[in-house]
């Protein structure tokens, strides 16, 4: 056995020890090598100077002074950073933030799987459904904005209409500093829900139908308990993942701010990323600008690395 | 409910399922019907306080004709068409032979390219436009259409979606190709890329969708009205003088909305996918 | 008691049909297996009996009680499914207990978290768990209750989905392919741990399955189903030695059975492929008839005669204790295949002629429609031989 099997080896061995071989061995991997590096070389040097730079840049800005189009700056450390939370403008913009994620992230959850299991319940339709809850994620929301922003003027939009033909009383909703961000989380709800469907939908179609007949026969054949059972632990790792991207999303809230309110009143729907562009591009503030994106990049790798951790947890699921 | 599951809803149930839909479908559709229905009524109107959807004088032609004369719709409309495309066409450009390298190749530093990949994969774009900002004024393309397409030309997410689906063509494919005499190149040009075609169009529908939609790095690069892309080119007709005047402004978003929504109904699944992507496997 | 009795059930879908009239009874006790290619309805009939499908016509009682339109839950039957359907998100003893739990918790019992604090939860619960444990041990899983399907290997899988279904002591057992997620060892294995499970509960057992080893190795009883029709309901050793039909002849057995077409010369002789038959059967002479030969029942002869094919050998397939011989034979359409047993047959080589004999009560005779066509019987007689059997 033994033997047999150091007869079959040693030829192969002494040919690789051979010096020809081994150059001509050597020689296809640089080959290889290079062909991958001219493959993936513009890729590369893009990736450097479009984000790995930019991202090292952010981070040496924020230490600084720096004003655009000065032409002298000075190290400040941490300065910026504690400027930017002495700042109440700062505070109340990443208290916002944080509410408005709180509340459009529940919502759109909550909506999306709603109509998710409606959908998927039955037979009729479901294309012409789907089609009609997806289509304000892929609507241009600047445009979209303006007609919201129609929606809800105070004396001519459907809403205040609607709720005074109610006998219900009505509001500025995007003047008055009590409604404005609720009425911007409504706006993130609208947009978001049909995406969070979309996923939901996607986790239903994977649940296998063999679950349901065992759920039946098991005896747990009534609406609510095949949903605790089969449906809703099933969905378990959707809902992870549809919880992380629609925070992200919703952290990322610039369009509507814009559009609508420019943070106002006050500072009533300052958000975190119209608060980075006006600091960084209408004040010229550069460097508190680039802590304040310096905060909101922490933000948003915080959650994509709670998200990688829970995809990986996932396993048990399988 | 007391049919097996594979008999579907009993009547009740599905009568309360449509209801249901109904509305809320009608609810999320409000902001669409609302903004068509201003785009064709006369100023008078507009400002009554009843509602009704039709006009009782239809209004249309006088606001989308102001919509595409007194503000360069078409302008912005064609800014956009032209930068999504060089986008979308140099980010295949540059991301397609990456991903062949990463999901075929051997070679050292691969790893560490990926790594490269998935970092900037988490990397939220608005975060870079400081720094990119400074790079375009250095080199002095701001304001120009370079502006709007340079930052994009590479996406970390196309790397990684078309490494993804390569990886499931085999390699046995690239071997008989390689037989067959066609360089590197040209496997991934006429071999993976028709192969992964799905996945390629998948990725064009979501860059495409994104950079349609996207405001925020527009109203930094550009500030002539002439590279306006259609939000920023929106934004900039209510800023200016639409203000109140709801009718034209309606007109012009319906114009700008409708490009998207339209090629979405024809190819909902392509859509579906391409916005999900990735997402769901 | 659970005798199961089907009756003229059919079952479509849209246009297609997929049951036509099965009609069946099941013994108490017994262990029933449908066997039949994908796609011949036989899982379709099994979910009818659960009730997880409703049979377009027919009616389908367990033991005393017509259970149509009755929910799986109430019909007293628990299933094995081919991708087990445990619950990935339960442990091992959760999967088992939820049945139990369904039916001994009321559902205010069963609410997340004040279901504990209802009167007879804990003494219930704690039943539910001893029940488990036991049936745990009996299956050898005992030390598994804690993990997740996930973390179990493909036969520890198997065990609990069988666990899940005995745990509430059913009068009936389904299993709708349960071993085809298992490698061919273990499938063996299991085989008999399921045999020997249905032996010591001694209830109804109902076995899907498109496999032939498996069904003749562990039923009381097969039922042959193609094309949504049963053909044959017999003890394995009667479908394999005395098939009703062609299509049950040519289905049961491995090698195939020969098929050879013939035409009777006069009473009780038939030609075909240049050699003469001893056919026992009272048919018209000028009938064409198909005679079927199971490939074990040749044996080498040394010269044409009465029952002899003879032909030139086309290749011959070693197989250790038996040597695969293919026959071109004058006259048919497909080499004739043997089946002789190594130490018996001479040496044979490719190109040689060979004389191959068959008993002639080994033959198979069939007419042109596919029914078998016994001795002593003439053609009519068949027909109502065959009606009595199906009953």
């Amino acid at each position: 056995m033994s033997s047999a099997s150091s007869t079959a080896t040693k030829p192969a061995a002494s040919s690789a020890d051979r010096p020809g071989t081994r150059k001509a061995l050597r020689h296809h991997r640089l080959a290889e090598t290079f062909t991958a590096w001219s493959l993936a070389g513009p890729a590369l040097v893009l990736l450097v100077v479009l984000f790995f730079l930019p991202v090292f840049a952010i981070f040496a800005i924020a230490l600084t002074d720096w004003q655009f189009g000065a032409s002298t700056l000075s190290f400040v450390g941490f300065g910026n950073f504690k400027e930017v939370f002495a700042d109440e403008g700062f505070r109340a913009s990443l208290v916002n933030t944080i509410l408005y994620v709180t509340i459009v992230v529940p919502g759109t959850i909550i909506l999306g799987l709603v109509i998710a299991l409606l959908i998927e319940s039955g037979k009729s339709f479901r294309a012409f459904y789907r089609a009609i809850h997806f289509l304000p994620f892929m609507a241009t929301l600047t445009a979209m904005a303006i007609a919201w922003e129609a929606l809800l003027h105070p004396t001519i939009g459907l809403v205040n209409q609607t709720l005074t033909g109610l006998g219900l009383p009505t509001a500025n909703w995007l003047r008055d500093e009590n409604t404005v961000l609720p009425a911007l989380a409504m706006i993130g709800i609208w947009q978001n829900l049909g995406y969070a469907m979309v996923l939901f939908l996607a986790g239903l179609k994977s649940i296998p139908q063999d679950l349901y007949d065992a759920a039946d026969i098991d005896g747990a054949d009534l609406w609510l308990d095949r949903l605790r059972t089969v449906t809703l632990p099933m969905l378990g790792p959707v809902t992870m993942f549809v919880f992380i991207v629609v925070a992200l999303k919703a952290f990322e809230t610039f369009d509507t701010v814009q559009v609508l309110t420019q943070g106002g009143p006050g500072h009533a729907s300052e958000m975190l990323l119209f608060t980075l562009y006006r600091e960084s591009f209408e004040y010229l503030r550069t460097g508190y600008g680039a802590s304040v994106a310096v905060v909101f990049l922490s933000i948003v790798v915080a959650l994509t690395l709670i998200q990688a951790r829970v995809m990986d947890k996932k396993v048990h699921y399988q | 409910m007391s049919t097996p599951h594979s008999q579907g809803l009993s009547a009740p149930s599905a009568v309360m399922r449509h209801c249901v839909l109904l509305i809320t479908g009608a609810l999320i559709l409000v902001p669409f019907v609302w903004m068509v229905s201003l785009s064709i009524k006369p100023p008078g109107e507009i400002f009554r306080a009843s509602f009704s959807f039709w006009p009782q004088q239809f209004y249309g032609i006088e606001n989308y004709t102001r919509a595409l004369t007194e503000a360069p719709l078409p302008q912005y409309m064609l800014n956009g068409v032209f930068v999504c495309t060089m986008i979308v066409v140099l980010q295949i450009a540059v991301c397609a032979p990456a991903a062949y390298a990463l999901a075929k190749l051997d070679f050292p530093g691969k790893n560490l390219l990926f790594a490269m990949v998935l970092i900037a994969l988490i990397l939220p774009h608005e975060v870079l436009s400081l720094p990119l900002f400074i790079l375009g004024y250095q080199i002095g393309i701001l304001n120009t259409y370079a502006a709007l397409i340079l930052p994009f030309v590479v996406s970390p997410f196309g790397i990684f979606l078309f490494r993804q689906f390569f990886k499931t063509i085999p390699d046995d494919v690239i071997h008989a190709a390689r037989l067959d005499g066609l360089s590197e190149l040209a496997i991934v040009w006429r071999i993976m890329v028709p192969m992964a075609l799905p996945a390629i169009i998948a990725f064009a529908i979501f860059s495409v969708v994104s950079h349609w939609n996207s405001l925020f790095w527009p109203l930094i690069a550009v500030r002539d009205q002439s590279l306006m892309p259609p939000p920023l080119g929106i934004m900039a007709f209510k800023n200016e003088e639409a203000g109140n005047d709801y009718g034209p402004l309606m007109a012009a978003s319906t114009i700008v909305v409708a490009p998207l929504i339209i090629a979405f109904l024809s190819a909902q699944r392509w859509f579906v996918e391409g916005l999900t992507g990735g997402a769901v496997k | 008691m659970a005798e199961i009795s089907i009756r003229n059930v059919t079952k479509s879908f849209q246009a297609t049909s997929v049951l036509r009239e099965v009609s069946l009874n099941i013994a108490d006790g017994e262990f029933l297996t449908l066997l039949g290619p994908s796609g011949c309805g036989k899982s379709t009939l099994l979910r009818i009996l659960a009730g997880l499908e409703v049979q377009t016509g027919g009616s389908v009682a367990i033991g005393e009680r017509i259970v149509d339109g009755v929910r799986p839950k109430r019909r007293d039957v628990a299933m094995v499914f081919q991708s087990y359907a445990l619950y990935p998100h339960m442990t091992v003893a959760q999967n088992m207990a939820l049945p139990l739990r369904m039916r001994r918790l009321s559902s205010w019992q069963r609410l997340p978290l004040l279901g504990r604090f209802m009167p007879g939860t804990t003494a219930t619960t704690a039943e539910i768990e001893r029940d488990v444990t036991r049936t745990a041990k009996a299956l050898g899983i005992g030390h598994l209750l804690a993990r997740k399907p996930g973390q179990l290997s493909g036969g520890q899988r198997q065990r609990v989905a069988v666990g899940r279904a005995m745990v509430r002591e059913p009068a009936v057992f389904l299993m709708d392919e349960p071993l085809s997620n298992l490698d061919a060892k273990l499938r063996v294995q299991m085989r008999a741990e399921i045999k020997e499970l249905h032996n010591r509960l001694g209830v109804t057992f109902v076995y899907v399955t498109h496999d032939q080893a498996e069904a003749m190795t562990m039923s009381d009883r097969v039922a042959v189903m193609l094309d949504g029709e049963l053909l044959q309901v017999a003890p394995p050793q009667q479908i394999y030695a005395d098939p009703d039909d062609r299509r049950v002849a040519e289905f049961i057995g491995s090698p195939k059975i020969n098929m050879l077409e013939g035409k009777v010369l006069e009473a009780g002789l038939a030609n075909m492929a240049g050699a003469a038959f001893s056919v026992p059967v009272q048919v018209a002479s000028g009938t064409t008839i198909t005679i079927g030969i199971r490939p074990e029942a040749f044996h080498v002869v040394d010269s044409h005669g009465l029952n002899v094919l003879t032909g030139s050998v086309r290749m011959v397939e070693h197989m250790g204790s038996d040597l695969f011989v293919h026959l071109d034979v004058p006259g048919t359409d497909h080499p004739v295949i043997a089946r002789l047993l190594a130490e018996r047959a001479p040496q044979i080589v490719s190109g040689q002629t060979l004389h191959l004999g068959v008993k002639p009560e080994r033959l198979l005779l069939f007419s042109a429609d596919g029914r078998r066509l016994r001795p002593e019987d003439h053609a009519g007689a068949t027909v109502l031989r065959m009606k009595e059997h199906v009953q």
